[in-house]
């Protein structure tokens, strides 16, 4: 059906297309007459007076066919449902709207069937109302801009004007994702906390939003932070070494060898990281802190088992989230230790320091800005990570120094929220908008923080 | 050397001082190589244990079964004569099984455990051809199942700890209790050697290990031994096998209570392999099956046409409104705030976590537009959203690269702005905007997070034949089997990564490509 329509579509876009062309090309080379623009430029304009009202009434369809539908069902309700409130009425309309959506579908209860083929019926009319506006319409628009073809029309300049929009709107898409973004996030988020009192929410210390209405999210947060600090204390050494020894140390060789294979790291799909720490890093540090344990109570120190040792631990995600995040760290410090120029080396030299100390002097302080902002966006994408922490990290809300206790993220938990559910009424699933929002804005507070220290510490060398 | 001023007590401090820089100097230098050293370990141990666990999954073993006088249910209507082939295939198999050990038949729980060799799906595809058209019985003389998911691994060697040695030369017979004597000089050392090793004990006792005799098809489960003679009870086959042969001894360390296999089902299972009827084939399944609750009949082939139809519709999306942004952000957009928040906003939008991007979809595309949960069109649609700053912000790239000396040119012949970049500029940038839409395809490729939120976690079993079909992707099916509990799953998982893996190689090696190719300086 979809791909007729646009099949017909396309068709009568050429159809002007051809007309457009072959009226201006009726113009000819007559001297008096002096066509401002190229025959194809008038073709090109029909075709963007065809399609433009069509793609118009396409649009409002696309937005509130099912809307419509509803309207017009609901004013056929004979007068028993009245007396239902409002926001039931609609709860059932959308169930009824569900149910049209899924072809065959048949709740063998009377009453709902009656109102779901009524439904069926009217979105069918809809529909059809629907197909003859839109070809009215490119019908329409094809007539009036033909006639518009005269050898003075200035066909191209429309034309470029229109393509241009066109691009804009384009580029206008990024900035409707972020609006998308922050508008569904504050509106289910507002939803949420009509509910539960934002203060509870950020203050509150026990999670339970699966079993009980519990929706303290200091645990969530303290997860997060605890896991995205181990991360960094693996990635921030770890990517900074390597990004001081590839720039100054390796010679071009091994540098143009080594540093796309730490890109690979940031190239492996994050859930291979998750099976990683679940195959290998999690049972490892098992083993290990339960030895740990056993050598504490064997010397005698203490007479219980000192760490958690859990299956699922906090260490184990946060080791694998660190390696995953080292190609962020040392790639960023790379390319600004790199851009440190020559003559500060030299000068470090020439005083008499030796490499390590004309690094750590000169080049680090140099390069600090950049460094840093490398290692905030490190964090950010720490905080942000997924899968590694579903797999990995474990489910349990709780506030523990342990690392190898399990702990629950931010992300773990709308993951777990709004898995298999459908429904955005109940808190359980408004709580993951809360959290989305929270984890946006502490993500974009960590990049804008990044990118104003590149700004306002920038050293300029030349 | 120039003589320094200084006292000797000076020259000796700073000798000693410069000892200590040139130590910090090396230390410094070690550090950074060792960063480098963990960084590519890390990157080798995950690939290895990965690539290791997979290899053991791209073969499989299966059970050749002689069906050619199954008795076929011949009611119509086809659907129900599926269900009736299916129960017939199966009980079929079952009963060449129990054909060939008849002790299965004298009790329930030996029966049961003779159906749980094979999974009652595995004869599925048989079913299905004689259903369609019963000319195929003929087929019927050699039909292959799957084995048992545990069972295969215990034959690959990593299920149930079996510890192998061989006893000597031992004679046979049977006692007035009915169980099997072997006798033999030192024939049991080995054993008893290997289960004092590894602090087991075997016996009847539930509790314990078992150690398990075997002679061609006839295995024994020992209850007691010396290192000269042990006792037993026969499993299968005959006890005059041993008679005058050096049997292996196979101890299980895993507790009969914990395992997933009894000794009876390895007892079978040795002896179909003996008899050639157990082969160790391709585990071409993994390609060509859909998901399955049995990790001996799963394969990704629903994931990988799930992930193909939707990568369509972000490519759809994605590439061309990529393009074209850039196009306006980089040749046409005037240098304004309208502008310049629309470039803070991308290069914000490109470090938003994915996850947020899978609230936007669940929100928007399933809450307010009503778009089918699970659907390939709801996921591409928010990935597309999501890999959009990556495709803009390479394409600019690839736009600024080409020289201003071209616009100028074709500005001075006469073309119109539009002209310039559309028959010039982007022509020369095609190569550099190709290769960033094919790393954000490949970032697309990789991600799960966003998926979980909009329902692309279902199981399931039919491949997807449009974009608004139920559908899941490759990544989600590996997070799907990575979080099941039976140990058969590891290696189908590791299998499965390894062919997601695959797929993003080979897109990065085409990106490889097509920059050695075009590249060009200007």
């Amino acid at each position: 059906m979809n791909w007729l329509l646009l099949a017909a579509l396309l068709t009568i876009a050429s159809v002007g297309f051809t007309a457009g062309r072959h009226k201006a090309g009726q113009f000819g080379t007559d001297p008096e007459t002096h066509p401002h623009s190229r025959p194809n430029f008038h073709g090109y304009y029909v075709l963007m007076w065809t399609l433009l009202p069509a793609a118009v009434v396409g649009c409002v369809y696309l937005i509130c066919n099912n809307w419509i539908a509803a309207e017009l069902v609901s004013s056929e309700l004979p007068a028993p449902f009245k007396v239902f409130p409002e926001a039931d009425l609609a709860a059932y309309l959308r169930a009824v709207e569900r149910a049209a959506s899924l072809p065959g579908y048949a709740s063998g209860e009377h009453v709902f069937d009656t109102v779901l083929v009524r439904f069926r019926e009217i979105s069918g009319q809809v529909n059809l109302v629907t197909l003859l506006a839109l070809f009215g319409a490119a019908y329409a628009g094809l007539r009036v801009s033909v006639r518009q073809v005269a050898p003075d029309l200035r066909a191209r300049v429309v034309v470029e004007r229109g393509i241009e929009i066109f691009l804009f709107l384009c580029a206008g898409l990024a900035v409707a994702t972020t609006v998308g973004i922050v508008l569904s996030l504050l509106f289910e988020s507002l939803r949420f906390f009509a509910q539960v009192p934002l203060w509870d929410f950020l203050t509150g210390l026990h999670w339970n939003a699966q079993t009980s209405a519990e929706f303290g999210a200091v645990p969530l947060f303290f997860g997060t932070f605890m896991i995205s600090a181990i991360a960094m204390v693996v990635a921030a050494p770890v990517g900074l070494f390597s990004a001081i020894y590839l720039s100054e140390y390796a010679g071009a060789r091994s540098r143009n060898m080594i540093k796309p294979i730490l890109e690979i790291l940031a190239g492996v799909p994050t859930v291979v990281y998750g099976f990683f720490a679940l195959l290998l890093v999690a049972p490892g540090i098992r083993s290990l802190a339960l030895w740990i344990n056993r050598v504490i109570i064997e010397a005698g120190w203490s007479d219980g088992p000192v760490l958690a040792a859990q299956p699922t631990s906090a260490l184990a995600a946060g080791i694998v989230m660190g390696v995953m995040v080292i190609p962020f760290v040392s790639s960023l410090s790379d390319d600004v230790i790199s851009a440190v120029p020559h003559s500060l080396r030299d000068g470090a030299l020439a005083m008499g320091a030796t490499k390590s100390e004309m690094i750590r002097h000169v080049v680090i302080p140099a390069a600090l800005p950049g460094i840093i902002a490398a290692l905030l966006l490190a964090v950010s994408r720490a905080i942000g990570e997924t899968m590694i922490v579903v797999m990995a990290a474990g489910q349990r809300a709780q506030v523990s120094m342990d690392p190898t206790s399990d702990l629950t993220t931010i992300t773990v938990q709308i993951v777990s929220l709004l898995t298999g559910e459908s429904e955005f009424d109940s808190p359980k699933t408004l709580s993951a908008f809360a959290l989305g929002l929270v984890l946006f804005v502490i993500t974009l507070l960590f990049n804008l923080v990044a990118l104003s220290v590149v700004k306002r510490f920038r050293e300029k060398y030349d | 050397m120039i003589d320094l001023a200084g006292s000797d007590a000076t020259n000796k401090r700073v000798l000693k001082r410069l000892k200590r820089r040139k130590a910090a100097d090396a230390r410094f230098r070690v550090f950074g190589l060792s960063a480098v050293g963990f960084a590519l370990s890390a990157l080798a141990v995950l690939l290895l244990s990965i690539g290791y666990q997979a290899f053991s999954a791209t073969t499989y073993h299966v059970v050749e079964f002689d069906m050619s006088d199954m008795p076929l249910p011949t009611e119509s209507p086809p659907d129900a004569n599926v269900s009736k082939t299916l129960e017939a295939v199966f009980r079929a198999a079952r009963d060449d099984l129990g054909a060939m050990f008849p002790e299965s038949g004298s009790e329930a729980v030996l029966r049961m455990e003779m159906s749980a060799m094979i999974t009652r799906l595995a004869a599925l595809p048989t079913a299905l051809k004689i259903a369609r058209d019963p000319g195929h019985v003929a087929d019927l003389r050699q039909v292959r199942m799957p084995l048992s998911d545990d069972l295969d691994l215990f034959l690959k060697g990593s299920g149930g700890h079996a510890t192998l040695s061989r006893a000597g030369t031992v004679r046979s017979r049977i006692d007035e209790s009915g169980m099997v004597v072997l006798a033999g000089q030192g024939a049991f050392r080995p054993l008893l050697a290997n289960a004092s090793a590894a602090g087991v004990s075997f016996g009847d006792d539930p509790a314990a290990g078992s150690a398990l005799v075997t002679a061609g098809r006839s295995t024994i489960r020992l209850i007691s031994a010396t290192p000269d003679d042990a006792r037993g009870e026969l499993l299968t086959g005959d006890a005059a096998d041993f008679d005058g042969a050096a049997p292996v001894v196979r101890l299980v360390e895993v507790p009969r209570a914990l395992r997933a296999i009894s000794d009876h089902q390895i007892a079978w299972t040795l002896a179909l392999k003996t008899d050639g009827r157990i082969e160790r084939v391709l585990h071409w399944s993994l390609l060509t099956h859909t998901d399955s609750t049995q990790p001996e009949l799963a394969g990704t082939l629903a994931a990988i046409v799930g992930s193909f139809l939707t990568l369509m519709v972000t490519a759809s999306v994605a590439i061309p409104v990529g393009i074209f942004a850039s196009i306006y952000l980089e040749e046409f957009a005037p240098k304004n705030r309208l502008t310049s928040l629309i470039e803070v906003n991308i290069n914000n939008l490109a470090a938003v976590p994915s996850i947020v991007f899978g609230l936007l979809g669940a929100a928007v595309f399933l809450g307010v537009f009503g778009l089918p949960r699970s659907a390939p069109i709801v996921g591409g649609l928010v990935l597309s959203l999501m890999i959009l700053p990556v495709v803009i912000i390479a394409s600019r790239a690839a736009l600024k690269s080409v020289p201003p000396s071209v616009r100028s040119g074709a500005m001075a012949i006469g073309a119109s702005e539009m002209q310039t970049v559309f028959h010039h500029v982007l022509p020369l940038a095609a190569p550099g905007i190709l290769t960033g839409a094919i790393l954000g395809m490949a970032r697309a490729l990789g991600e799960t997070a966003p998926l979980l939120l909009i329902g692309m976690v279902a199981f399931v079993a039919n491949v997807p034949n449009s974009s608004t079909d139920e559908a899941t992707a490759l990544p989600v099916l590996i997070y799907l089997w990575a979080t099941q509990a039976e140990r058969a799953w590891e290696p189908m998982t590791a299998a499965a990564i390894m062919i997601l893996l695959l797929f993003l190689i080979s897109m990065n090696v085409v990106v490889v490509y097509l920059r050695r190719r075009f590249e060009r300086k200007w």
